[in-house]
């Protein structure tokens, strides 16, 4: 990506409680907090640079991802939120734009049910998080059970540009691919990957929320994320085509162009 | 050395198999049909009754949803056993303490067995392979943890008699412990822990005291692993029994062609189909192993010996077949390769070998091999600096 070297980014480590969280920090401008997803694919692709045009973003990897510690007792979204709530007042962040990409997104509501102050905006694209439907009702396609070349079409609206060259990735680089697997089983294994409670908290969302989803998105579906949307008061919710359960990586430009105007 | 039979309890009679895509977690049940799967389950039952009239010893285990195993309890095999059979020792291993939902229940099924027994049960515990972590829905990060701590609750159950004692532990809470009955063996019957690779949880199994078994491992990486076990064995001064136990396949026969034919057989059990994401779910082994699959170099945990040959099988001592007298040199030959150990765990039947074939093997083992072996001194504690 010839844009990054461009872009001013800083890492370190923000110590919270017994958390040592990864921060990166991107650019320059108001503040954009952006969640990455269970495979941390955002942190290095091109639409966070043309975020980072208008933007400070704020990446930090949650305990067990990256390089951020996993401290025992953090067991689900619930004490991550919690975490990141601590992390913006550390960093005496306000008026934040919030952006969370599938488990992150499902991390900002979270975030955002529990407190709203320091938020300016949730922009959301196919979060995981609730179940909509019933005891036999598959609401999220199960990650874990699916053979991993069906997994690549659920996941991907072209399964070629999901595809990462592991053998010629650095030790250090697949240790943190590894790992970023294992937390999310650790954390997202049952219930899978959603928060019974969830559900009963979004009516305390206030700030301004978008939901953006992927036409083709087969792990997550757009019934599931339209009705996800309308838990939220006011979101709103729009899709791109030609996109899986990542729009934002997979079609950057029409994705960018669709949240223009609320970011 | 004590020998045990012991057989899966296969369902074999599936579709042609390069028509199925897995015989575990996922293959509907259609493909069982009840009356074959009832005349399979007595006929298994019959063997053990037969490996009891034969003086070997009886080895039970369970795995759920799954076409190579039909034991999905196996306390309730041992139950049946204890009753039905009269001298042989009967071992689970094991009760798959990281899958079940509460440890005080496998106490209580162990003492009760115990005690129809008469005290001839020895219990396992394991943490089971990586597809039991779907039908158990058991978190694949945390197996070894819970493993431990389920442990530690069923031992402290067994062993207190004054009253009940709580529990607040990270994976279960219990008021009011009080168990009934105890087991008939005290303190309690011996404990067997399996394991593969894991150095650190075998010295903990030696310093217990308890068995540590392997199967099916190339005899290297059998001598590695016992070498751990036998020296944190004398570290920590003997308590209880302890020992090693080993598991190959096994078919004795009257004649070389014979026994090649009984040895092909019992491979269907090395060939068992599992769709990818079955064998290695996310944290069930350690980062550095996963790292080493991104790479393509590890497959999960015991793919590599599965796609070998025969004569490979049985150089490794995988796969032990031949004349009697040819079955009672690989296995010495194999015991003094590992540095000794004290457990043959027999697997005499696999896959589609027939009733007659099992019963005749068998036979043959312990009439005219376990003779020749049954003197073999037991495993002899090590010094740590001795150890590989």
């Amino acid at each position: 990506m010839a844009t990054v070297s461009k872009i001013k980014s800083s890492k370190k480590f923000v110590t919270l409680g017994d958390s040592k969280i990864e921060v990166e920090r991107r650019g320059k401008g108001k503040p954009l907090l952006l969640l990455y997803g269970e495979e941390a694919l955002e942190a290095e692709a091109p639409f966070v640079d043309e975020l980072a045009r208008k933007y400070e973003v704020i990446i930090p990897s949650p305990p067990g991802y990256g390089r951020s510690n996993r401290a025992d007792w953090i067991t689900n979204m619930d004490d991550i939120a919690y975490i990141y709530l601590d992390l913006l007042e550390k960093l005496d962040l306000k008026k934040v734009t919030v952006v969370g990409c599938s488990l992150g997104g499902w991390i900002a509501l979270e975030m955002a049910t529990k407190d709203d102050s320091r938020i300016a905006k949730l922009l959301l694209a196919d979060p995981y998080g609730v179940k909509i439907g019933g005891p036999f009702d598959r609401d999220i396609e199960d990650i874990w059970c699916t053979h991993p070349a069906k997994l690549a079409k659920l996941k991907w609206a072209d399964p070629e540009k999901g595809k990462r060259d592991f053998p010629s990735m650095s030790e250090d680089k697949l240790s943190i691919v590894a790992r970023n697997s294992e937390t999310t089983a650790r954390f997202c294994w049952e219930p899978y990957m959603h928060n019974p409670k969830l559900k009963h908290r979004l009516n305390r969302v206030q700030v301004p929320t978008m939901f953006v989803w992927g036409k083709e998105d087969g792990v997550v579906k757009p019934s599931y994320g339209k009705a996800y949307s309308k838990l939220v008061k006011g979101a709103k919710f729009v899709t791109i085509a030609k996109a899986g359960h990542y729009p934002q990586l997979e079609q950057p430009e029409a994705f960018l162009k669709a949240v223009k105007g609320f970011i | 050395m004590y020998f045990w039979h012991f057989t899966e309890m296969p369902y074999p009679h599936l579709p042609d198999l390069d028509t199925i895509t897995s015989m575990r977690v996922n293959l509907p049940s259609k493909h069982f049909d009840p009356k074959i799967g009832a005349d399979l389950y007595n006929r298994y039952l019959d063997e053990h009754l037969l490996a009891d009239d034969l003086g070997l010893n009886i080895m039970l285990n369970e795995h759920h949803q799954t076409a190579t195993c039909m034991d999905v309890c196996a306390p309730l095999s041992a139950a049946i056993l204890a009753r039905q059979t009269s001298k042989a020792r009967i071992c689970i291993l094991g009760n798959p303490v990281a899958n079940r939902a509460n440890p005080l229940r496998i106490a209580e099924e162990m003492a009760m067995i115990d005690c129809i027994s008469r005290g001839r049960l020895d219990t396992g515990f394991v943490r089971g392979v990586p597809y039991e972590t779907f039908a158990a829905n058991s978190n694949p990060t945390q197996t070894v943890e819970r493993l431990w701590e389920g442990i530690d609750l069923i031992v402290k159950a067994w062993t207190t008699h004054d009253g009940p004692f709580n529990f607040e532990g990270k994976f279960w809470h219990k008021r009011q412990v009080n168990l009934w009955p105890r087991p008939y063996q005290t303190p309690h019957p011996q404990i067997w822990i399996t394991g593969s690779s894991d150095k650190g949880a075998i010295s903990k199994v030696g310093e217990r005291g308890y068995i540590f078994a392997m199967f099916l491992q190339p005899y290297d990486k059998v001598k590695d692993m016992f070498d751990t076990y036998r020296a944190s064995f004398v570290e920590h001064g003997l308590p209880g029994g302890g020992g090693l136990a080993y598991m190959p396949l096994v078919y004795t026969a009257e004649t070389d062609e014979e026994a090649e034919k009984g040895a092909k057989e019992l491979t269907w059990y090395l060939s068992a189909k599992t769709e990818p994401q079955f064998r290695n779910p996310p944290g069930y082994v350690p980062v550095a192993f996963n790292v080493k699959a991104l790479q393509g170099t590890y497959s999960g945990r015991t793919d590599a010996v599965r796609t070998q040959g025969l004569e490979y099988l049985r150089e490794q001592g995988v796969l032990i077949y031949g004349k009697p007298d040819s079955v009672a040199q690989q296995i010495k030959r194999f015991y003094e390769k590992v540095g000794g150990f004290d457990h043959l765990l027999m697997m005499q039947q696999a896959g589609f070998l027939s009733h007659e074939r099992t019963v005749s093997s068998m036979t043959l083992f312990a009439k005219e091999v376990a003779p020749q072996l049954k003197d073999l001194p037991r495993t002899k504690p090590i010094r740590h600096a001795k150890a590989a």
